[in-house]
């Protein structure tokens, strides 16, 4: 029998009281689902990027390398401890039941802060290579510097709004079960991030 | 259960939510289906004036001088104006018509609701993915009204002219410039909708719906949401580092010693080739981001209305898979006179040949499943058909084109014109056809009407093999693409009947799109009422009213107990078991 011949009186106001075909489950399987696809896109555009590099890398002479800033390294740092910070939130938000929450805003707050460190930093270390007059243009190593610096900084920038977001809903005490979700794919965003940037730096250390 | 109430939405009942800035994924597949709508008479127009420039080169016509001023001085079409008419015939066919009305339209709106979704998972997403290809269309569109006109440079935006700026033509300088905006904002779209579809079809599955009880369609979509993932993701990295080749000086695909309209550049070291390279990485999976979802639809399609399960559902699935496969490993063959190293490019060749075979696979399935069938002859199904004999006949030019050897020649010729457009372009365009009629009475709740709908099928499937079959014979004799004429070339003096032949044949079906569009109009104000299950089909958006309620199943919690294609069942009342049956 087709379903409508069951289905009496007028439709529904809301899919709320289906709830995902009555699993509430599945929509946050969907938000971890769908940040994992998120990264196959991103892995997929710095992998154009980094090939790009290579090959325009092994055309012509005129590759000129530069010494990266040092100051890249203290960024490494903070994002590597920006990234520690928010899994240990995550974990007090799950494993304490007493005072996770607050530990768990502690965390988050010094996760925060240190990603916006790790913008900081970036910013600095753009500013001391073009006081020494490397700027985008002037060789293909600094074109690609630049490049892969920025793109990793605007989708930083795009993680530390998403964790300003948790941040904002921690403060307003408004972090419940629903936005545990959130937490986690901001987490998982965000060490992909990490990752992503001790890749980037590990290509312009080598091929740079 | 606020898990689910961040995301779930009732019905909103403002003009503005309900219609424009809905979320719900059925007025978002309307929406997208009516900007390819509205792109593809663009695009078709386009094509028009072309095909009447390249027979009529010397016409004064007052209308283009009144359109574009600097490109028709005195009415008369400039090449520079042709170029531009093809690059933005070429771009809006190929993004907002081929690659939004299949995966966008039919997708959104089906998708869910034929694995038993109440909406796409993340419905915001799904509403900022069609408003950034609908303002990319509009930036692109704007690329006509800038000072130099649109760009010159074709579809492919080949550098280095596409990376120097208004040197390299007057379209090259603001218009090239809005063209790689709109190709950026529309790469953004199609990975949120892929990101979309992707987590859809993977988590809200309902029980019963496993993997291989989906029908077609959705493994179609599926698989093209893979592909403009992986795809779109590259062609925006292409597109940012030509537009920092052009903004801020850098040089990745522009090499030294460019001399252009004779001034030398101050460039060194890139390559053009890179920039093939990353485009036809992208380039040539778009082929199937257009071409899946109509494969999908023709296979559901055949087999409803020939009352029989569609043969060899599994090998269908896995050739869907290996056309996705290879798609990515083939793009060199768009490259082949590239000077690219000749063992390179039969390795290149070789795995454009292995797409053969899962080609092959689903056409053989296809007339298997219409062998000895009671075939219902709905417009629909004439779509569909209509949509297996283009890809076999684009197809076959493709095993020729896959040939270094042939290619070299055939290349730059008609030849390469006749075979994209049969394959990529009206194939695919009968798979949405196919998907309209089919589709028309589940959401719009009224029934298209089969008389007009059969003049069109005929008269377009007269008219696009009589367009582009003779393409072929003119690539043989080496007519050149990408020119607006041919009035200096003495030995196309004789083939020039044959071009006016196809520009008349291009006027006649483009004109009788007229029919589709009042069949479309009329069906929607005054056409009969839909009954739920017009087409006696089996999967899920058939065991719901016509249009289907805000939330698809009413509240339903759904359990599918069959596969997608249970037609002629032995033994059964109805010569068809609904997915949803218990029995």
């Amino acid at each position: 029998m087709a379903l409508s011949e069951t289905l009496q009186g007028p439709p529904p106001t809301s899919v709320e009281a289906s709830g995902w075909g009555g699993d509430p489950g599945k929509q946050r399987r969907a938000s971890i689902t769908g940040v994992y696809v998120l990264f196959a896109a991103i892995t997929m555009l710095f992998a154009a990027f980094t090939s790009a590099m290579v090959v325009r890398r092994g055309l012509g002479d005129d590759w000129t390398g530069f010494p990266l800033p040092g100051i890249l390294w203290v960024s490494t740092a903070f994002i590597l401890l920006s990234s520690v910070a928010l899994e240990l939130a995550q974990r007090a938000l799950i494993h304490s039941a007493k005072d996770g929450r607050q530990q768990f805003a502690r965390l988050w707050s010094l996760g925060t802060l240190l990603g916006l460190l790790f913008l900081g930093s970036q910013y600095m270390a753009w500013r001391q290579l073009q006081a020494a007059g490397v700027y985008v243009s002037s060789s293909p190593g600094s074109s690609f510097f630049y490049l892969l610096t920025v793109a990793h900084a605007v989708h930083v920038l795009g993680g530390v709004a998403a964790l300003l977001y948790i941040e904002a809903q921690a403060l307003l005490l408004q972090l419940g079960p629903a936005k545990r979700t959130a937490v986690e794919v901001c987490r998982l965003y965000w060490h992909f991030l990490a990752g992503l940037w001790v890749y980037l730096i590990l290509v312009l250390k080598i091929w740079g | 259960m606020a898990s689910h109430a961040t995301h779930v939405h009732t019905p909103p009942s403002g003009f503005i939510r309900k219609y424009i800035f809905s979320m719900d994924h059925k007025v978002i597949g309307i929406q997208y289906y009516f900007l390819a709508l509205f792109s593809v008479f663009v695009g078709m127009t386009l094509s028009v004036l072309m095909r009447f420039h390249m027979v009529y080169p010397d016409a004064k016509v007052g209308f283009f001088e009144t359109l574009w001023p600097t490109g028709a001085p005195g009415g008369v079409m400039t090449p520079e104006l042709y170029l531009s008419l093809m690059t933005m015939h070429g771009t809006i066919m190929v993004f907002f018509v081929l690659t939004t009305a299949p995966q966008g339209g039919f997708g959104n709106y089906f998708l869910p609701i034929q694995i038993g979704a109440e909406d796409m998972a993340f419905p915001f997403l799904n509403m900022l993915s069609f408003w950034t290809t609908f303002v990319a269309l509009m930036v692109l569109m704007a690329a006509f009204f800038v000072q130099g006109g649109a760009p010159l440079g074709g579809w492919t935006a080949y550098a280095p002219l596409s990376a120097l700026g208004e040197i390299a033509g007057p379209g090259q300088g603001k218009g090239m410039n809005l063209w790689i905006i709109s190709i950026a904002l529309f790469c953004g779209a199609s990975l949120m909708g892929a990101i979309n579809f992707i987590s859809t079809l993977i988590d809200l599955r309902v029980p019963g719906m496993t993997l291989m009880r989906m029908p077609l369609t959705c493994w179609a979509w599926f698989v093209t949401a893979i592909l403009s993932l992986l795809g779109f993701a590259v062609l925006l990295a292409a597109g940012v580092l030509l537009l920092m080749d052009r903004m801020v000086g850098t040089s990745f695909f522009l090499p030294a010693g460019l001399v252009v309209n004779d001034q030398i550049l101050n460039h060194k070291g890139g390559s053009p080739l890179l920039w093939q390279h990353l485009f036809w990485f992208f380039g040539h999976p778009e082929v199937y981001i257009a071409i899946l979802p109509g494969m999908g639809l023709a296979s559901n399609i055949l087999s409803v209305f020939a009352r029989k399960t569609i043969f060899g559902y599994r090998a269908m699935v896995y050739a869907i898979l290996g056309i996705g496969f290879l798609g990515f490993v083939v793009w060199g063959h768009h490259m082949f006179i590239s000077g690219m190293n000749p063992y390179t490019a039969i390795a290149f060749s070789v795995m454009t040949m292995a797409i053969g075979v899962p080609s092959a696979i689903k056409t053989f399935n296809w007339i298997g499943t219409l062998w000895g069938a009671q075939i219902r002859l709905t417009t629909a199904m004439l779509f569909a058909l209509g949509f297996v004999s283009l890809f076999v006949s684009g197809g076959i030019s493709g095993i020729f084109l896959g040939q270094p050897g042939l290619d070299l020649y055939l290349h730059d010729t008609y030849f390469v014109v006749g075979h994209f457009h049969m394959i990529m372009g009206v194939a695919a365009i009968f798979g949405m056809f196919a998907g309209t009629f089919f589709w028309f009475p589940k959401a719009s709740g009224r029934m298209m009407n089969e008389t007009l709908g059969k003049i069109h099928f005929y008269a377009t499937f007269i008219g696009v093999y009589a367009i582009f079959t003779p393409m072929h014979v003119l690539g043989i004799i080496g007519n050149p693409r990408r020119y607006a004429d041919y009035k200096e070339f003495e030995f196309m003096g004789p083939a020039m009947s044959v071009h006016t032949f196809m520009t008349y044949a291009a006027i006649f079906t483009a004109a009788v799109q007229i029919i589709f569009v009042i069949n479309l109009i009329w069906s929607m104000m005054k056409g009969a009422k839909a009954p739920d299950n017009p087409w006696e089909a089996t999967s899920l958006e058939w065991s719901i009213p016509s249009p289907p309620p805000f939330d698809n199943f009413g509240g339903k919690h759904l359990t599918v107990h069959h596969g997608p294609y249970e037609y002629g069942v032995p033994g059964k009342a109805k010569d068809y078991v609904m997915q949803i049956d218990p029995e």
